[in-house]
Protein backbone atom coordinates (compact mmCIF):
# COMPACT_ATOMS: atom_id res chain seq x y z
CA UNK A 1 0.00 0.00 0.00
CA UNK A 2 1.08 3.55 -0.85
CA UNK A 3 2.24 4.83 3.06
CA UNK A 4 0.96 8.12 2.01
CA UNK A 5 -2.61 8.19 0.65
CA UNK A 6 -3.10 4.41 1.35
CA UNK A 7 -4.02 3.91 -2.27
CA UNK A 8 -3.10 0.51 -3.38
CA UNK A 9 -5.89 -1.59 -2.63
CA UNK A 10 -7.52 -2.69 -6.21
CA UNK A 11 -6.27 -4.33 -8.70
CA UNK A 12 -4.93 -0.61 -10.26
CA UNK A 13 -1.37 -0.85 -12.17
CA UNK A 14 0.54 1.88 -13.56
CA UNK A 15 2.97 0.42 -16.04
CA UNK A 16 2.44 -3.24 -14.60
CA UNK A 17 2.98 -2.06 -11.36
CA UNK A 18 0.41 -2.01 -8.15
CA UNK A 19 0.21 1.08 -6.28
CA UNK A 20 2.55 -0.20 -3.70
CA UNK A 21 5.16 2.63 -3.16
CA UNK A 22 5.27 6.09 -2.62
CA UNK A 23 5.59 7.96 -6.03
CA UNK A 24 4.57 11.30 -4.45
CA UNK A 25 7.77 12.67 -3.96
CA UNK A 26 8.62 13.29 -7.37
CA UNK A 27 11.07 15.62 -8.83
CA UNK A 28 9.64 19.45 -9.21
CA UNK A 29 8.43 19.64 -6.13
CA UNK A 30 5.55 17.17 -7.39
CA UNK A 31 4.02 15.98 -4.34
CA UNK A 32 1.41 18.27 -3.34
CA UNK A 33 -1.28 15.75 -5.07
CA UNK A 34 -0.98 13.69 -1.83
CA UNK A 35 -1.02 16.41 0.87
CA UNK A 36 -3.70 15.51 2.60
CA UNK A 37 -5.60 18.85 3.08
CA UNK A 38 -6.81 18.65 6.77
CA UNK A 39 -4.97 18.74 9.78
CA UNK A 40 -5.58 15.15 10.75
CA UNK A 41 -2.50 12.65 10.36
CA UNK A 42 -2.90 10.16 7.98
CA UNK A 43 -3.94 7.43 10.02
CA UNK A 44 -6.16 9.37 11.68
CA UNK A 45 -7.86 10.21 7.84
CA UNK A 46 -7.90 6.97 6.79
CA UNK A 47 -8.82 4.08 9.44
CA UNK A 48 -8.26 1.11 8.80
CA UNK A 49 -9.97 -0.08 11.93
CA UNK A 50 -12.80 2.67 12.15
CA UNK A 51 -14.08 0.32 15.99
CA UNK A 52 -10.73 1.79 17.30
CA UNK A 53 -12.73 5.90 17.48
CA UNK A 54 -15.36 4.27 19.38
CA UNK A 55 -16.62 7.24 21.45
CA UNK A 56 -18.47 6.01 24.75
CA UNK A 57 -21.54 7.29 26.30
CA UNK A 58 -22.84 8.56 22.84
CA UNK A 59 -26.26 8.23 22.66
CA UNK A 60 -27.70 5.48 20.21
CA UNK A 61 -28.40 6.55 16.64
CA UNK A 62 -27.73 10.14 16.37
CA UNK A 63 -27.76 12.16 13.25
CA UNK A 64 -24.64 13.64 11.50
CA UNK A 65 -24.58 15.64 9.23
CA UNK A 66 -22.16 15.34 5.78
CA UNK A 67 -23.31 17.00 2.82
CA UNK A 68 -20.08 15.75 1.00
CA UNK A 69 -20.18 15.29 -2.64
CA UNK A 70 -19.88 11.39 -3.33
CA UNK A 71 -17.24 12.54 -6.01
CA UNK A 72 -15.30 15.39 -3.74
CA UNK A 73 -12.07 13.45 -3.25
CA UNK A 74 -12.13 12.64 -7.14
CA UNK A 75 -12.52 16.18 -7.72
CA UNK A 76 -9.81 17.35 -5.35
CA UNK A 77 -7.17 15.33 -6.99
CA UNK A 78 -8.69 16.15 -10.20
CA UNK A 79 -8.72 20.15 -9.17
CA UNK A 80 -4.92 19.45 -8.14
CA UNK A 81 -3.91 17.38 -11.88
CA UNK A 82 -5.77 20.84 -12.97
CA UNK A 83 -3.77 23.51 -11.46
CA UNK A 84 -0.54 21.71 -12.15
CA UNK A 85 -1.30 21.32 -15.50
CA UNK A 86 -2.19 25.14 -16.41
CA UNK A 87 0.74 26.15 -14.38
CA UNK A 88 2.81 24.33 -16.67
CA UNK A 89 1.01 25.55 -19.48
CA UNK A 90 0.03 22.00 -20.68
CA UNK A 91 -3.16 21.20 -22.66
CA UNK A 92 -4.71 17.70 -21.08
CA UNK A 93 -7.10 16.06 -22.93
CA UNK A 94 -9.23 13.63 -22.49
CA UNK A 95 -9.93 11.16 -25.01
CA UNK A 96 -13.43 9.26 -24.55
CA UNK A 97 -15.03 7.08 -26.57
CA UNK A 98 -16.48 3.41 -27.24
CA UNK A 99 -13.76 0.74 -27.63
CA UNK A 100 -13.15 -0.20 -31.15
CA UNK A 101 -13.58 3.98 -32.01
CA UNK A 102 -9.61 4.27 -33.28
CA UNK A 103 -8.72 6.28 -30.48
CA UNK A 104 -5.21 4.62 -30.20
CA UNK A 105 -4.94 4.94 -34.10
CA UNK A 106 -5.58 8.50 -34.23
CA UNK A 107 -3.38 9.54 -31.28
CA UNK A 108 -0.46 7.68 -33.34
CA UNK A 109 -1.13 9.50 -36.04
CA UNK A 110 -1.14 12.59 -34.42
CA UNK A 111 2.07 11.99 -32.40
CA UNK A 112 3.45 11.39 -36.44
CA UNK A 113 2.53 14.94 -37.22
CA UNK A 114 2.93 16.89 -34.13
CA UNK A 115 6.55 14.95 -34.22
CA UNK A 116 9.26 17.56 -33.15
CA UNK A 117 7.28 20.29 -33.43
CA UNK A 118 4.91 20.28 -30.25
CA UNK A 119 6.55 18.01 -27.56
CA UNK A 120 3.80 15.33 -26.56
CA UNK A 121 2.97 13.04 -23.80
CA UNK A 122 0.03 10.70 -23.29
CA UNK A 123 -1.46 8.19 -20.74
CA UNK A 124 -3.34 5.21 -21.83
CA UNK A 125 -6.05 4.00 -19.65
CA UNK A 126 -6.81 0.16 -20.25
CA UNK A 127 -8.17 -2.20 -18.09
CA UNK A 128 -5.86 -5.05 -19.28
CA UNK A 129 -2.34 -4.88 -20.94
CA UNK A 130 0.24 -2.19 -21.92
CA UNK A 131 0.02 -2.84 -25.74
CA UNK A 132 -1.67 0.70 -26.29
CA UNK A 133 1.00 2.13 -24.31
CA UNK A 134 3.77 0.16 -26.42
CA UNK A 135 2.32 1.45 -29.89
CA UNK A 136 2.47 5.08 -28.62
CA UNK A 137 5.96 4.83 -27.66
CA UNK A 138 6.90 3.02 -31.01
CA UNK A 139 5.27 6.33 -32.84
CA UNK A 140 7.71 8.14 -30.71
CA UNK A 141 5.90 9.76 -27.82
CA UNK A 142 6.34 9.50 -24.30
CA UNK A 143 3.53 7.19 -22.90
CA UNK A 144 2.89 5.72 -18.85
CA UNK A 145 -0.03 2.69 -19.11
CA UNK A 146 -2.43 2.33 -16.22
CA UNK A 147 -4.70 -0.12 -15.96
CA UNK A 148 -7.58 -0.21 -14.29
CA UNK A 149 -7.87 -4.24 -13.50
CA UNK A 150 -12.04 -4.12 -13.11
CA UNK A 151 -12.71 -0.68 -13.23
CA UNK A 152 -14.61 0.77 -16.33
CA UNK A 153 -12.94 4.29 -15.98
CA UNK A 154 -10.08 6.12 -15.20
CA UNK A 155 -10.35 8.44 -11.94
CA UNK A 156 -7.96 11.57 -11.18
CA UNK A 157 -5.58 9.95 -8.64
CA UNK A 158 -4.77 7.21 -11.19
CA UNK A 159 -4.22 10.37 -13.46
CA UNK A 160 -1.75 12.06 -10.82
CA UNK A 161 0.05 9.00 -10.02
CA UNK A 162 0.69 8.52 -13.64
CA UNK A 163 1.60 12.39 -13.72
CA UNK A 164 4.28 11.53 -11.42
CA UNK A 165 6.00 9.21 -13.92
CA UNK A 166 5.75 11.83 -17.14
CA UNK A 167 8.33 14.11 -17.99
CA UNK A 168 5.96 17.40 -18.99
CA UNK A 169 7.66 19.80 -20.88
CA UNK A 170 5.84 23.50 -20.71
CA UNK A 171 3.70 23.66 -23.44
CA UNK A 172 2.95 19.63 -24.22
CA UNK A 173 -0.20 18.39 -25.12
CA UNK A 174 -1.10 15.52 -22.81
CA UNK A 175 -3.48 12.98 -24.28
CA UNK A 176 -5.53 10.70 -21.88
CA UNK A 177 -6.87 7.89 -23.52
CA UNK A 178 -9.79 6.76 -21.44
CA UNK A 179 -11.28 3.52 -20.93
CA UNK A 180 -13.38 2.76 -23.85
CA UNK A 181 -16.48 3.04 -22.16
CA UNK A 182 -19.11 5.72 -23.24
CA UNK A 183 -20.67 5.60 -19.73
CA UNK A 184 -18.59 6.18 -16.53
CA UNK A 185 -15.58 8.53 -18.00
CA UNK A 186 -18.12 10.84 -17.94
CA UNK A 187 -18.61 11.22 -14.49
CA UNK A 188 -15.04 11.24 -13.37
CA UNK A 189 -13.45 14.76 -14.07
CA UNK A 190 -9.28 14.08 -14.66
CA UNK A 191 -8.17 17.37 -14.32
CA UNK A 192 -8.59 17.79 -18.25
CA UNK A 193 -9.10 21.08 -19.98
CA UNK A 194 -11.14 19.35 -22.34
CA UNK A 195 -12.76 16.15 -23.65
CA UNK A 196 -12.66 15.14 -27.08
CA UNK A 197 -15.04 12.68 -27.80
CA UNK A 198 -14.20 9.98 -30.70
CA UNK A 199 -17.68 8.29 -32.47
CA UNK A 200 -16.93 6.15 -35.41
CA UNK A 201 -18.95 6.43 -38.30
CA UNK A 202 -18.93 2.03 -38.01
CA UNK A 203 -21.18 2.89 -34.98
CA UNK A 204 -24.47 4.33 -34.97
CA UNK A 205 -25.51 7.82 -35.39
CA UNK A 206 -27.92 7.98 -32.08
CA UNK A 207 -25.08 7.32 -29.88
CA UNK A 208 -25.48 10.79 -28.57
CA UNK A 209 -28.92 9.99 -27.90
CA UNK A 210 -27.90 6.97 -26.19
CA UNK A 211 -25.18 8.31 -24.08
CA UNK A 212 -25.82 12.12 -23.29
CA UNK A 213 -23.88 12.49 -20.40
CA UNK A 214 -20.20 11.96 -22.37
CA UNK A 215 -21.39 14.15 -25.33
CA UNK A 216 -23.05 17.00 -22.78
CA UNK A 217 -19.29 16.65 -20.76
CA UNK A 218 -17.51 17.01 -24.55
CA UNK A 219 -16.41 20.02 -25.87
CA UNK A 220 -15.40 18.32 -29.46
CA UNK A 221 -16.60 15.60 -31.40
CA UNK A 222 -14.19 13.85 -33.91
CA UNK A 223 -15.98 11.63 -36.46
CA UNK A 224 -13.23 8.87 -37.07
CA UNK A 225 -13.55 6.43 -39.82
CA UNK A 226 -14.98 8.81 -42.04
CA UNK A 227 -13.25 6.90 -45.32
CA UNK A 228 -15.40 4.19 -44.74
CA UNK A 229 -18.47 6.36 -45.45
CA UNK A 230 -18.94 5.07 -48.49
CA UNK A 231 -19.36 1.56 -47.04
CA UNK A 232 -21.55 2.00 -44.30
CA UNK A 233 -24.86 2.96 -43.15
CA UNK A 234 -24.25 6.04 -41.63
CA UNK A 235 -25.81 9.80 -41.65
CA UNK A 236 -23.13 12.39 -40.55
CA UNK A 237 -25.69 15.13 -40.69
CA UNK A 238 -27.86 13.45 -38.57
CA UNK A 239 -24.76 12.51 -36.03
CA UNK A 240 -24.13 15.98 -35.57
CA UNK A 241 -27.90 17.06 -35.43
CA UNK A 242 -27.70 14.22 -31.97
CA UNK A 243 -25.12 15.61 -30.64
CA UNK A 244 -25.77 19.68 -31.16
CA UNK A 245 -29.14 18.29 -29.50
CA UNK A 246 -27.48 17.09 -26.37
CA UNK A 247 -24.92 19.72 -26.25
CA UNK A 248 -25.53 22.46 -28.62
CA UNK A 249 -22.01 24.33 -28.02
CA UNK A 250 -19.96 20.75 -29.45
CA UNK A 251 -17.93 21.23 -31.84
CA UNK A 252 -17.44 18.59 -34.81
CA UNK A 253 -14.86 17.62 -36.57
CA UNK A 254 -14.53 14.63 -39.23
CA UNK A 255 -11.33 12.80 -39.72
CA UNK A 256 -10.02 9.34 -41.21
CA UNK A 257 -7.06 8.72 -38.89
CA UNK A 258 -5.85 5.90 -41.44
CA UNK A 259 -6.31 7.77 -44.86
CA UNK A 260 -5.54 10.83 -42.80
CA UNK A 261 -8.53 13.25 -44.34
CA UNK A 262 -9.77 15.85 -41.75
CA UNK A 263 -6.52 15.51 -39.73
CA UNK A 264 -5.45 19.08 -40.75
CA UNK A 265 -8.31 20.47 -39.58
CA UNK A 266 -7.90 18.38 -36.02
CA UNK A 267 -4.47 19.78 -36.04
CA UNK A 268 -5.86 23.51 -36.33
CA UNK A 269 -8.05 22.68 -33.27
CA UNK A 270 -5.79 21.11 -31.39
CA UNK A 271 -2.68 24.15 -32.21
CA UNK A 272 -5.76 26.75 -30.76
CA UNK A 273 -6.55 25.56 -27.85
CA UNK A 274 -2.96 24.85 -27.00
CA UNK A 275 -2.26 28.28 -27.98
CA UNK A 276 -5.37 29.64 -25.35
CA UNK A 277 -3.51 27.39 -22.38
CA UNK A 278 0.05 28.34 -23.34
CA UNK A 279 -0.83 32.43 -23.64
CA UNK A 280 -2.67 32.32 -20.48
CA UNK A 281 -1.34 30.58 -17.51
CA UNK A 282 -2.80 31.39 -14.49
CA UNK A 283 -0.47 32.91 -11.77
CA UNK A 284 1.56 30.98 -9.42
CA UNK A 285 0.26 29.11 -6.61
CA UNK A 286 0.18 26.44 -4.32
CA UNK A 287 -1.57 23.65 -5.44
CA UNK A 288 -4.00 22.69 -2.67
CA UNK A 289 -6.55 19.95 -3.85
CA UNK A 290 -9.28 21.98 -2.39
CA UNK A 291 -12.20 19.50 -3.10
CA UNK A 292 -10.00 16.67 -0.82
CA UNK A 293 -11.12 17.02 2.68
CA UNK A 294 -10.39 15.42 5.82
CA UNK B 1 -20.17 -0.30 -13.49
CA UNK B 2 -19.47 2.82 -12.05
CA UNK B 3 -21.74 2.31 -8.75
CA UNK B 4 -19.22 0.41 -7.62
CA UNK B 5 -16.77 3.12 -7.20
CA UNK B 6 -19.37 5.66 -6.30
CA UNK B 7 -20.28 3.22 -3.45
CA UNK B 8 -16.72 3.08 -2.36
CA UNK B 9 -16.50 6.81 -2.46
CA UNK B 10 -19.44 6.74 -0.17
CA UNK B 11 -17.55 3.99 2.29
CA UNK B 12 -15.15 6.40 2.20
CA UNK B 13 -16.77 9.40 3.25
CA UNK B 14 -18.28 7.43 5.82
CA UNK B 15 -14.96 6.03 7.18
CA UNK B 16 -13.58 9.85 7.31
CA UNK B 17 -16.41 10.79 9.27
CA UNK B 18 -15.86 8.25 11.78
CA UNK B 19 -12.20 9.26 12.37
CA UNK B 20 -13.40 13.22 12.84
CA UNK B 21 -16.61 12.89 14.62
CA UNK B 22 -16.21 9.80 17.05
CA UNK B 23 -18.44 7.41 15.70
CA UNK B 24 -18.16 3.39 15.31
CA UNK B 25 -21.22 2.27 13.29
CA UNK B 26 -23.30 3.39 11.10
CA UNK B 27 -26.83 1.95 10.87
CA UNK B 28 -28.39 4.94 7.58
CA UNK B 29 -26.75 6.85 5.16
CA UNK B 30 -29.04 9.22 3.23
CA UNK B 31 -27.81 9.73 -0.13
CA UNK B 32 -28.98 12.79 -2.76
CA UNK B 33 -28.87 11.21 -6.03
CA UNK B 34 -29.69 13.96 -8.67
CA UNK B 35 -31.66 12.36 -11.84
CA UNK B 36 -29.32 13.08 -14.44
CA UNK B 37 -26.45 12.15 -12.65
CA UNK B 38 -25.76 8.91 -14.37
CA UNK B 39 -26.25 6.91 -11.45
CA UNK B 40 -28.49 3.60 -11.82
CA UNK B 41 -30.04 3.58 -7.59
CA UNK B 42 -30.81 -0.07 -7.66
CA UNK B 43 -27.35 -0.91 -8.93
CA UNK B 44 -25.83 1.45 -6.13
CA UNK B 45 -27.90 -0.13 -3.54
CA UNK B 46 -26.37 -3.62 -4.35
CA UNK B 47 -22.67 -1.98 -4.92
CA UNK B 48 -23.13 -0.48 -1.44
CA UNK B 49 -24.38 -3.25 0.14
CA UNK B 50 -21.22 -5.69 -0.98
CA UNK B 51 -18.62 -2.88 -0.05
CA UNK B 52 -20.34 -2.33 3.34
CA UNK B 53 -20.05 -5.48 4.37
CA UNK B 54 -17.45 -6.18 7.16
CA UNK B 55 -16.73 -2.26 7.35
CA UNK B 56 -18.40 0.30 9.68
CA UNK B 57 -21.53 0.43 7.94
CA UNK B 58 -22.28 -3.07 7.18
CA UNK B 59 -26.09 -3.76 7.44
CA UNK B 60 -26.67 0.03 7.34
CA UNK B 61 -29.71 1.02 5.44
CA UNK B 62 -29.48 3.15 2.53
CA UNK B 63 -32.21 5.93 1.84
CA UNK B 64 -32.07 7.40 -1.52
CA UNK B 65 -33.43 10.84 -1.84
CA UNK B 66 -33.89 11.23 -5.97
CA UNK B 67 -33.82 15.07 -6.72
CA UNK B 68 -35.30 16.10 -10.02
CA UNK B 69 -33.47 17.34 -13.27
CA UNK B 70 -33.77 20.75 -13.73
CA UNK B 71 -33.20 23.57 -16.25
CA UNK B 72 -33.68 27.02 -17.54
CA UNK B 73 -34.94 27.14 -20.87
CA UNK B 74 -34.49 30.78 -22.82
CA UNK B 75 -37.07 30.69 -25.01
CA UNK B 76 -39.58 30.02 -22.10
CA UNK B 77 -37.67 31.81 -19.68
CA UNK B 78 -38.87 29.39 -17.13
CA UNK B 79 -37.41 26.79 -15.54
CA UNK B 80 -38.58 23.42 -16.99
CA UNK B 81 -38.42 19.81 -15.81
CA UNK B 82 -35.65 17.63 -17.50
CA UNK B 83 -35.78 14.61 -17.64
CA UNK B 84 -34.76 11.89 -20.78
CA UNK B 85 -33.71 13.97 -23.17
CA UNK B 86 -32.29 16.87 -21.33
CA UNK B 87 -31.04 19.15 -23.64
CA UNK B 88 -34.71 19.73 -24.79
CA UNK B 89 -37.38 21.95 -23.68
CA UNK B 90 -40.26 19.98 -22.57
CA UNK B 91 -42.62 22.83 -23.60
CA UNK B 92 -41.42 24.00 -26.80
CA UNK B 93 -38.57 22.05 -28.07
CA UNK B 94 -35.90 24.20 -28.09
CA UNK B 95 -32.59 22.65 -27.56
CA UNK B 96 -30.06 23.94 -25.63
CA UNK B 97 -31.70 24.01 -21.83
CA UNK B 98 -28.86 24.85 -19.70
CA UNK B 99 -29.14 22.41 -16.79
CA UNK B 100 -29.62 23.87 -13.66
CA UNK B 101 -30.11 20.89 -10.87
CA UNK B 102 -30.46 17.33 -11.47
CA UNK B 103 -26.44 16.56 -11.23
CA UNK B 104 -26.30 16.00 -7.59
CA UNK B 105 -24.41 12.97 -5.83
CA UNK B 106 -24.23 13.56 -2.12
CA UNK B 107 -23.84 11.99 0.95
CA UNK B 108 -26.29 14.07 3.17
CA UNK B 109 -26.64 12.60 6.42
CA UNK B 110 -25.99 9.13 8.79
CA UNK B 111 -27.53 7.47 11.50
CA UNK B 112 -24.58 6.79 13.91
CA UNK B 113 -23.70 5.45 16.98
Amino acid sequence: MCTTCGCGQGETRIEGRRLTEPVHAGAGGRIYRHVHAHDESHDAAHPHHPLQFHAHGMPQGRRVKIEQDILARNNGYAAANRSLLERRGILALNLVSSPGSGKTTLLVNTIAALQGRVPLAVIEGDQQTAHDAERIRAAGAPAVQINTGKGCHLDAHMVGHALDRLELMPGSVLFIENVGNLVCPAAFDLGEAAKVVILSVTEGEDKPLKYPDMFRAARLMLLNKCDLLPYVQFDVERAAEHARRINPAIEIIRVSATSGAGMEDWLAWLARERTAVVRDPPPEREAVPSGVQG
Amino acid sequence: MHELSLAEHVLQLMEEAAARQGFSRVRGVWLEIGQLAAVEVEALRFAFESVARGSLADGAALHVIELPGQGWCARCAATVHVGEQPAACPRCGSPGVQILGGTEMRVKELEVE
